[in-house]
């Protein structure tokens, strides 16, 4: 069954096209990540989908419902906000408890729930705390168990990890993802971080400037870049500009080339090659990563650090299958 | 940290210091001390006598419980009324943005900053030109201005402390527009909202320019002073009843400094 889809939808304010012509479909129990720069709209259409906006055009479902007109509090979607917004007058397990409270669950049973969510969540005996007593990723882990108590048919999350160091947040990925994978919710997660949504999402949709730029598996969206932008933000593909491409036979006015694709050697049976010049090259840990410059366009290679590194200025010839040269759909 | 050599000031200052808030305050006793004279025509220092008999007095007096009851009533429900179009307008200017938004705030605030004898005759001229008769309620109105303006500024201090998330966060986990005003807006502003009731009505209760101007024949409790003070008759009734105005606004006015002093600490945990 499908858990959102939006169709053509649009929420401009004013001149401003926030969210220009969306189409997408999110499957129920998915993992769908909404990925892009800031400005690129992806948080506009988690609002869309909590119901903070409403669309200017188009037309948004929720499991098979019309969401427009609908408010957020009788959507079955729950958010957990980037700045987690817990209520700073209430303890940790009235914070939990609250949209129970509200629709009317009684008083020892909205306890029993919220003390088991803030087990879910790990944070037991937590509940007599304030939020002002808790660190950056207790502080989370209370928003998430605020949200999940609910049993929310969508979980929406608000780039749920950006507040939090680096060493957390490689945490709560993993614990969030089989977190997913246990309750069987349908996540949505909006996020800037490109390994985020690579190593967290069943599929990626990535924004700029209003659109979905490409949707797919993290591996299409990774491997093969449709466009020039996700090509660049996802991750550091090789764009090969028109000329190159037409010399090694690709039809399309740009392709994309990932680093780790190519090898600083004469090629292969089958494989096409390029000569340059090494203009650069800096030490990764696992790899070193050589800078080639073939007629003006600086291609990155990802070269194992078992192999020697040709100097800069000197002249090397690179090499790669075909099959791993993506074209491109557009400049 | 300040050390205690910074601390240490000179003698002359100390006594500077003294002497100003000596001639603020003296006078205030000297009000309280002629509250139990026996002299009733003049203050006359020292008092001959000290007697209690004034409060029995000033107890049975009939008009000084009409001017009382009036003045009680009447800061009640200007208070009553700036509470409610206090909130609302600092709700309006602080959660939301529109077109002039800045300007209405202006407009809020400008009754307490123009002179009361303004607001007065402004009041005045208003009322008998839509032909309103003096009474109780417009008495009523012309304290609403100024009190809304506290009730205003305490409580849009307080809202923007308020992460406008709270709210959609309230909304999103299943709250409607009355449930996320009653257990989230409520709680977080209730200090600000008592402590800016309590100001409006200790401004209320001694108000005298703006009252006299939109008063007919009734007199409130400050006004009923005044009239007390030219007559040379049991003249230390007025200073019984000076010194439960005192009371009856330096309490609240002490109550509501606390309160927000309280709810500093409790918004601040918020985030």
């Amino acid at each position: 069954m499908t858990a959102v889809l939006f169709d053509n939808v649009s929420r401009h304010f004013g001149a401003v096209r926030a969210v220009d012509g969306v189409n997408l479909e999110i499957a129920e129990g998915e993992f769908f990540a909404m990925l892009g720069p800031s400005g690129s709209g992806k948080t506009t259409c988690l609002r869309l989908m909590a119901g903070f906006e409403q669309p200017t055009g188009g037309h948004i479902e929720i499991f098979g419902e019309t969401a427009e007109g609908v408010p957020p509090y009788r959507r079955s979607v729950n958010t957990v906000f980037q700045d987690y917004a817990l209520f700073p007058h209430l303890s940790i397990l009235d914070n939990v408890a609250y949209g129970l409270m509200v629709k009317g669950v009684g008083r020892e049973e909205r306890r029993k729930a919220a003390e088991d969510a803030l087990a879910m969540v790990k944070l037991p005996n937590y509940g007599s705390r304030r939020p002002g007593q808790l660190s950056g990723g207790q502080r989370q882990r209370v928003a998430l168990a605020r949200a999940l108590v609910n049993k929310p048919k969508v979980l929406l999350l608000d780039e749920p990890l950006g507040a939090l160091d680096l060493k957390l947040r490689e945490q709560m990925q993993e614990e969030l993802k089989s977190l997913q994978k246990s309750l069987g919710i349908t996540f949505v997660f909006v996020t800037h971080d490109q390994g985020e949504a690579l190593s967290m999402a069943d599929r990626i949709a990535v924004f700029n400037d209003g659109r979905i730029q490409q949707l797919g598996s993290p591996e299409e969206v990774y491997k093969q870049p449709k466009t020039r932008f996700v090509a660049d933000f996802v991750g550091s593909s090789n764009v090969l500009p028109a000329r190159l491409c037409q010399r090694l036979g690709v039809t399309s006015s740009y392709a994309s080339l990932r680093p780790e694709a190519i090898v600083l050697s004469a090629p292969r049976d089958g494989a096409l090659s390029l000569s340059g010049t090494v203009s650069a090259h800096s030490f990764l840990g696992a790899v070193n990563r050589v800078v080639v410059d073939v007629e003006g366009a600086r291609i990155a290679v990802a070269s194992p650090v078992s192999l020697v590194v040709p100097k800069v200025g000197s002249p090397v010839t690179i090499s790669f299958a075909a099959d791993e040269l993506h074209p491109m759909e557009d400049a | 940290m300040r050390s205690d050599r910074l601390n240490r000031s000179p003698l002359g200052l100390k006594i500077a210091a003294a002497a100003g808030l000596a001639f603020m305050h003296v006078p205030i006793l000297l009000i309280f001390l002629y509250a139990f004279t026996t002299e009733e025509k003049s203050y006359q220092f020292p008092p001959p006598g000290l007697t209690t008999q004034w409060l029995a007095v000033a107890w049975n007096r009939p008009d000084v419980w009409a001017a009382l009851t009036l003045s009680v009533k009447v800061a009640s429900i200007a208070t009553a009324v700036a509470l409610v179009l206090g909130t609302l307008c600092a709700a309006a200017v602080s959660q939301t943005r529109f077109f002039g938004r800045e300007t209405i705030s202006l407009l809020v605030i400008l009754p307490i900053a123009l002179p009361g004898i303004i607001t007065g005759i402004a009041l005045r001229s208003a009322f008998s030109m839509a032909e309103i008769p003096f009474s109780f309620w417009t008495i009523v109105l012309g304290h609403a201005t100024f009190c809304i303006v506290v009730v205003y500024n305490n409580a849009v201090a307080r809202f923007r402390r308020i992460s406008g998330s709270l709210v959609e966060a309230s909304m999103d986990l299943g709250a409607d527009g009355f449930q996320t005003f009653r257990y989230i807006i409520l709680p977080n502003i209730g200090t600000a909202l008592l402590a800016g009731g309590m100001l409006a009505f200790a401004l209320s209760f001694d108000e005298v320019i703006v009252t006299t101007f939109t008063a007919g024949q009734q007199s409130t409790l400050p006004i009923w002073m005044l009239e007390e003070l030219i007559r040379p008759r049991q003249r230390p009734v007025t200073n019984v009843v000076a010194m439960i105005v005192v009371l009856v606004t330096f309490l609240p006015i002490l109550g509501a400094y606390y309160l927000t002093r309280d709810g500093d600490q409790i918004a601040g945990a918020g985030k």
